[in-house]
């Protein structure tokens, strides 16, 4: 992974097999505190103290194609390489929340990038599911939240062509503001 | 500026459009591998490169979705095109700039592009 805004769609991913219908995204930059941190939370099934512990093993993965599953490690690694570090927590039934922290003037540091194209991606995909995003620098903040637009849609999917361009002009005119580092 | 007024526009245009195509039975359908080895061997901006064209083209009969990992991670990104009554065509090593020539030839006019076949990188 050559930018931090893919292993978040590789994250959020976990959070759509595990049949999550809401997934929030964060993304804070505290320049100050010289952090960056970054959140995927989700309500889908959770996952139970056991299994918690095997996920931090790459050799333990759900699936049934391969042996592996490195999107949580990978995401660690990212982190730690930074002097940071990757939490997750998770209840069965109620959903799980991973959490990354990252030193934001590390060298290490690998750069946000197109997080724009990692949510509509997410979005698209997805229709049916929905996403919150919420990137926040040095205490402004900026959120989109898929259940607002879809009051506003009605029975138009959110994966319609021009809805879809609109969203992508609305995240690149809002995120711009903020002027984010990472 | 994108408003929230000019979405309920787009809102009101979508349905007339919707009202239209019904039946979906000719449906092409569009799979890209979205599982770690997709998304870090590059399948994010060809999906968003799939979607663009798609709608550039306004191919209504044409479904962009996702799957995992299919187990041939060193050919992502994997596309698969499935057209009803075909046999399903498997794309590997697939960049944005190879897009516009898949959608043209194959979900257009019906003809594969063999030389970016999974099959023809086994060769």
């Amino acid at each position: 992974m050559r930018e931090l805004s893919l292993n978040v769609l590789d994250i959020a991913q976990n959070s759509i097999a595990a049949g999550a219908t809401l997934i929030t995204i964060r993304v804070t930059e505290e320049s100050a505190a010289d952090r960056l941190s970054i959140t995927v939370e989700d309500n889908g099934r959770g996952m139970s103290p056991e299994q918690l512990q095997k996920v931090r093993d790459p050799f333990y993965t759900t699936r049934t194609t391969r042996k592996v599953g490195m999107g949580i490690p990978l995401f660690r690694m990212a982190a730690e390489m930074t002097g940071g570090s990757l939490d997750i927590r998770s209840e069965l039934g109620q959903g799980t929340t991973v959490m990354a922290v990252f030193t934001l003037s590390h060298i290490d540091r690998m750069p946000l990038g197109d997080i724009q194209g990692t949510v509509t991606a997410l979005i698209r995909l997805n229709p049916q599911l929905d996403f919150r995003y919420i990137q926040t620098v040095d205490g402004a903040s900026f959120e989109l939240d898929t259940r607002k637009l879809r009051e506003i849609l009605g029975d138009v999917p959110l994966n319609q062509p021009d809805v879809m361009e609109w969203i992508g002009g609305y995240l690149r005119e809002n995120l711009e503001p903020l002027r984010s580092q990472a | 500026m994108k408003t929230i007024a000019e979405l309920q526009a787009i809102r009101d245009k979508a349905r007339e459009k919707m009202a239209v195509r019904e039946g979906d039975s000719d449906n092409i359908r569009v799979i890209v591998g979205m599982a770690t080895c997709g998304i870090a061997a590059g399948a994010r901006p060809v999906l968003n490169a799939f979607v663009d064209e798609v709608a550039k083209r306004h191919l209504n009969n044409v479904t962009v979705t996702q799957t995992g990992c299919i187990g041939m991670c060193q050919f992502e990104p994997i596309v698969e095109v499935l057209v009803p009554g075909k046999e399903k065509v498997t794309y590997g090593k697939v960049t944005p700039e190879k897009v516009a020539k898949i959608i043209t030839d194959h979900l257009v006019n019906g003809s594969p592009v063999a030389e970016y076949t999974v099959g023809n990188l086994m060769k």
